[in-house]
C-alpha cells in the first residue's frame, strides 16, 4: 500500500488527469446555471423567497442525505477494491446504485406533487431554474447509474483487482462530482432561493 | 506486423472506422472538416453572386438569411474550430512530442463519432433550414418556428466532441511526452495546441448549455432569455460569447503554432523569443475569457461593463503583437526559401496584422458603436479568420503534406493557387472594409446603389479566390497519386516528425527517442542554441 | 480499515452540516441565510473533495486540475455580473 499511496494510488495519472478535465467541463456546464441563478436572485430577490416556499423541505433534506450516503458507499467500494476486496466493491457499487435510485424516487414524488399544484418550468423563473437545475442533475445521476451498472456486470465478470481498477475510480470520482453539485444545489433552491 | 510498414498499409472501410490510430482519425477529420469547407464556400459564392445587384435578384431574402446562417454556422462549427487541432492536432501531437498515440485512442475515435452524428443531426434541420445567423440570438431564436431544436442538439454533440478531443490533448501532452521532452523542448506547435486544449474543454461547456437552455426555452417554456417572464435576452448572449470568443482563439493558436514550425524551419533561423512565444499562447488563451463583452456593446449591456471589457480586450493584443515581433525577429538575416508552406505563413502574417488591428477598432467602444454590425466587421473577421487561420491551415497542409501522404505536392502548381488566392481574399474582402466604414449593414439581401460598385469588385474577388481554391484541391487530390515520392525529411526541419519515414509508421516511432535539445537549432550543427 | 473509518467520519461530519444548514434556514437572519447556508455548502464540498475524492493525497498537478477552473466559474459569473449589476 504505502508505494501505491505515493504514486496517489489507485488510476493512473492520466486517467485521473483526464477525469478530473472531464469534471471541469461538467463545473462549467452547471457554472452556466449557476450564473443565471445568481442573475436572477439578485434580480427578483421577491419572487425567489415566496417561490422557494413551495418546496419540500424535509424531501430535498431527506434526498441530502441520500446522496451523501451513496458517496459513502462509493467511497468505501474504491478503497475495499484499491486493497483487492471484490465482494465489498460490488456490495458497495450496489448500495450506490440502490440509494442513486432511491434519490430519483424522491426526486420523482417532488416533481409530480410540483405538477399536481400547477408547478411547471414556465411557471416562473424560480421554478425555471428549479426544474431545469434538478432536471439536468437528474440525467446525471441516471448517466451515473447506467456507469455503475456496467462496473457491476464487469465486476461479476472478475474484471477488477487491486491492481487493476481504473473504471471504478473515475467513476466514484464522477459519483463526487453529482453530489457535490447537489451539495450546492440543495441549499440554493430549497433553503435560500 | 512489421514496425516499419506504413500507416496506410492496412485498406478498406473498417481498418478506417474502426481505426484508434490517432493519424488515421487525423485524416478522417481532416477530410470530413475540409468537405464542409467546400460547402461553406460554396454558399459564399451564392451569397456573393446574389450581392452582384443590390435589388432582388436570383433567390429570395428569406433564403439568403437561410444561405448566410448555414455558411457562418458550417464554417465556424464545422470546419475552422475543429479544422486544425482535430485533424493536424490528432496527426502530429503524438508526434511532435514522441509518443506512439494520444492518451485515450478509444475516446478519440469516439470523439470522431460524435462529431459526425452531430453532423448528421444537423443535416435533418435542413428539413426547416434555419435562418437565425449562426449566433442563435434569442428572442427570435426561441420563438421562430425553423429547426432551432434540432440544431441546437446537434450542435451540441458536436461540441461534446470538440470537449473530448481538447481533454485528450491536454492528458497526452501532460503525460506522454518523450523521455528528455521537457516543456521548454516542446516545439511551438504544442504549445499552442495546448493553450487550444484548455479552452476547448473549459468554455465548449458554457455553449453546451445555452443550447439546452434555449431547447428548454423552446420545449417547456423557460423564460430565461425571455424579457415577458422576467428574463434577459442578454443572459444569452453573455453565456454565447462566453464560448463564442474565446473560441475565435481555439480557431488562431494552432495555425500560430504551425507559423511558429514553418518560420524557422524555412527561414533556417533558430526561433526567435521561443518563451514569449509560449507563454504568449497560454495568455491568449486566459485573456480570451475576460473580453467576451466586446461583442455587446450596442446590444443594451450596461456603459460599465463596456468600459470594463472595452479596456481588458486591448490586452489581448500584446501577447499577439509578441507573437508576430518574434516571428518578424526570426525571419531577420535568415536564409529564407519561399516554398509554399512559407509562402502561405508571410501571408498569414501579413493578413493577420491587417485583420488583428482592425480588430481593435472594433474592441474599442467609441468607434465599435460606429462601425459595430456593418461590412467592416465582416471584412475583419475574415481576416483574422481566413486570412489568419485558414493561411496557417494551408501554411500547415504545404508543409505536412508529405508526412502525411508520402507524397510532394507539385510545387508550381501550389504556386499558381497561392498568387490567385491571396489576390482574390484581397479583392473580396478590403472592399468591405471600406463599405462598412461607409455604414453598409451586415447580413442585408439588398442594399442601396451607392454601395454597387464595391459590391461587385468583392464579387469578382471572390471568383477569383474559388478559383485558386479548386487549383489547390485539384493539387492535394492529383499528388495523392501522382506526386514525387517523399523522402523523409525534404524540408531539413528538426522536430520529430521528420526523423520518422513519411508516411509514418503506424506505431509512429521503432523505438521511442530520448530527446536532448530543443527543435529549432537551425543553421548550427549542433548544441542548444538559445544562449547568446 | 483506517480509510473505512475516516470515510465514515467524514460521513458523519457531512450529516451534521446537512442538519445544521436546514436548522438555520428556519431562522430569518436575512442577507446572512445566504451566507451562512453557502459557507456550509462549500465546506461539505471542501470534505468530499479532499476526503472522497482523494484530493488530500492527490499531486500537485492533479489539484491544479481540480482547482483551476473554479477560477473560470468565478469569472463567467462576475463578468456577468458586471453587466446586469450596473445596467
Amino acid at each position: 500500500m504505502a508505494s501505491k499511496e505515493k504514486a496517489g494510488k489507485g488510476a493512473p495519472v492520466a486517467a485521473r488527469l483526464g477525469i478530473w478535465t472531464f469534471l471541469a467541463t461538467e463545473l462549467l456546464l452547471f457554472g452556466g446555471l449557476f450564473t443565471a441563478y445568481t442573475v436572477f436572485r439578485i434580480t427578483y430577490p421577491d419572487l425567489f423567497h415566496q417561490e422557494h416556499l413551495k418546496l419540500n423541505r424535509l424531501l430535498g433534506a431527506l434526498n441530502t442525505v441520500v446522496l451523501l450516503t451513496s458517496s459513502l458507499s462509493m467511497a468505501v467500494a474504491i478503497a475495499a477494491i484499491r486493497q483487492g476486496k471484490k465482494r465489498l466493491m460490488q456490495a458497495g457499487i450496489v448500495l450506490t446504485l440502490v440509494l442513486a435510485a432511491a434519490f430519483l424516487a424522491i426526486k420523482y414524488m417532488e416533481w409530480t406533487e410540483d405538477f399536481a399544484r400547477g408547478l411547471y418550468p414556465g411557471s416562473n423563473l424560480f421554478f425555471g431554474l428549479y426544474f431545469v437545475m434538478t432536471g439536468l442533475h437528474g440525467l446525471h445521476v441516471i448517466f451515473g447509474m447506467c456507469v455503475m451498472l456496467y462496473l457491476v456486470v464487469q465486476g461479476q465478470r472478475n474484471r477488477f483487482s487491486a491492481d487493476y481498477h481504473t473504471p471504478v475510480e473515475i467513476t466514484g470520482l464522477y459519483w463526487h462530482f453529482v453530489d457535490l453539485v447537489w451539495i450546492y444545489l440543495f441549499p440554493l433552491l430549497y433553503l435560500i432561493g | 506486423m512489421s514496425q516499419t510498414e506504413s500507416y496506410l498499409a492496412h485498406k478498406g472501410f473498417k481498418s478506417w472506422a474502426l481505426t484508434m490510430d490517432h493519424k488515421r482519425i487525423g485524416v478522417m477529420y481532416l477530410v470530413t472538416t475540409h468537405l464542409f469547407f467546400l460547402i461553406g464556400g460554396f454558399l459564399a459564392l451564392l451569397l456573393r453572386l446574389k450581392l452582384l445587384s443590390p435589388g432582388p435578384a436570383l433567390f429570395s431574402a428569406h433564403t439568403y438569411d437561410v444561405l448566410f446562417t448555414m455558411h457562418g454556422a458550417m464554417m465556424i462549427f464545422l470546419f475552422i474550430i475543429p479544422a486544425i487541432p482535430s485533424s493536424l492536432g490528432n496527426f502530429f501531437i503524438p508526434l511532435l512530442i514522441g509518443a506512439r498515440d494520444v492518451a485515450f485512442p478509444k475516446l478519440n475515435l469516439f470523439s470522431y463519432y460524435l462529431f459526425v452524428s452531430g453532423i448528421l443531426v444537423i443535416l435533418i434541420s435542413l428539413v426547416q433550414p434555419i435562418d437565425t445567423g449562426w449566433t442563435f440570438y434569442t428572442p427570435f431564436s426561441a420563438e421562430n418556428s425553423a429547426a432551432v431544436t434540432t440544431v441546437s442538439f446537434g450542435l451540441f454533440l458536436v461540441g461534446m466532441s470538440s470537449i473530448l478531443t481538447g481533454l485528450n490533448f491536454i492528458v497526452t501532452i501532460h503525460t506522454l511526452r518523450a523521455p528528455g521532452m521537457t516543456w521548454y523542448r516542446l516545439p511551438l506547435f504544442i504549445w499552442g495546441m495546448y493553450g487550444t486544449s484548455v479552452i476547448q474543454v473549459l468554455s465548449t461547456p458554457v455553449i453546451g448549455i445555452t443550447f439546452l437552455l434555449l431547447v428548454a426555452e423552446r420545449l417547456f417554456g423557460v423564460g430565461f432569455f425571455d424579457p415577458a417572464k422576467g428574463g434577459d435576452p442578454l443572459l444569452f448572449q453573455h453565456f454565447f460569447w462566453f464560448y463564442s470568443h474565446p473560441v475565435v482563439y481555439v480557431m488562431i493558436l494552432p495555425a500560430m503554432g504551425i507559423i511558429s514550425e514553418v518560420i524557422p524551419c524555412f527561414a533556417r533561423k533558430p526561433i526567435f523569443g521561443y518563451k514569449a512565444i509560449a507563454y504568449s499562447a497560454l495568455a491568449i488563451a486566459f485573456i480570451s475569457f475576460l473580453v467576451w463583452g466586446h461583442h455587446m456593446f450596442v446590444s443594451g449591456m450596461s456603459t460599465t461593463a463596456g468600459v470594463i471589457f472595452s479596456f481588458l480586450t486591448f490586452f489581448v493584443a500584446v501577447p499577439t503583437g509578441m507573437k508576430i515581433f518574434n516571428w518578424i525577429a526570426t525571419l531577420y538575416k535568415g536564409s529564407i526559401s519561399l516554398d509554399s508552406p512559407m509562402l502561405w505563413a508571410l501571408t498569414f502574417i501579413f493578413l493577420f496584422i491587417i485583420g488583428g488591428l482592425t480588430g481593435l477598432f472594433l474592441g474599442s467602444l467609441a468607434t465599435d458603436v460606429h462601425v459595430h454590425d456593418t461590412y467592416f466587421l465582416v471584412a475583419h473577421f475574415h481576416y483574422t479568420m481566413m486570412g489568419g487561420t485558414v493561411m496557417g491551415l494551408f501554411s500547415g497542409l504545404h508543409y505536412w503534406y508529405p508526412k502525411i501522404t508520402g507524397r510532394m505536392l507539385d510545387e508550381r502548381w501550389a504556386k499558381h493557387a497561392w498568387w490567385m488566392i491571396v489576390v482574390g481574399f484581397n479583392v473580396t474582402f478590403f472592399p468591405m472594409f471600406i463599405l462598412g466604414m461607409q455604414g453598409m449593414p451586415r447580413r442585408y439581401a439588398e442594399y442601396p446603389a451607392k454601395y454597387h460598385s464595391l459590391n461587385v469588385l468583392a464579387t469578382v474577388g471572390s471568383w477569383l479566390l474559388a478559383v485558386g481554391i479548386v487549383i489547390m484541391f485539384a493539387n492535394f487530390i492529383r499528388s495523392l497519386n501522382r506526386g514525387a515520392i517523399a523522402p523523409a525529411n525534404p524540408w531539413e526541419a528538426l522536430t520529430l516528425e521528420w526523423q520518422v519515414p513519411s508516411p509514418p509508421p503506424e506505431e509512429n516511432f521503432e523505438v521511442i527517442p530520448t530527446v536532448t535539445d530543443w527543435p529549432y537549432s537551425y543553421g548550427k550543427e549542433t548544441g542548444d542554441t538559445r544562449g547568446k | 480499515m483506517a480509510y473505512y473509518k475516516s470515510y465514515v467520519m467524514v460521513w458523519i461530519a457531512l450529516i451534521v452540516l446537512t442538519g445544521a444548514t436546514v436548522g438555520v434556514s428556519f431562522l430569518n437572519l436575512g442577507l446572512w441565510n445566504a451566507a451562512v447556508a453557502l459557507v456550509i455548502a462549500s465546506t461539505k464540498a471542501t470534505l468530499v473533495g479532499l476526503y472522497f475524492m482523494h484530493l488530500r493525497h492527490e499531486i500537485k498537478l492533479v489539484i491544479g486540475f481540480a482547482l483551476f477552473p473554479l477560477l473560470f466559474l468565478a469569472l463567467i459569473i462576475i463578468g456577468t455580473l458586471s453587466d446586469t449589476m450596473t445596467r
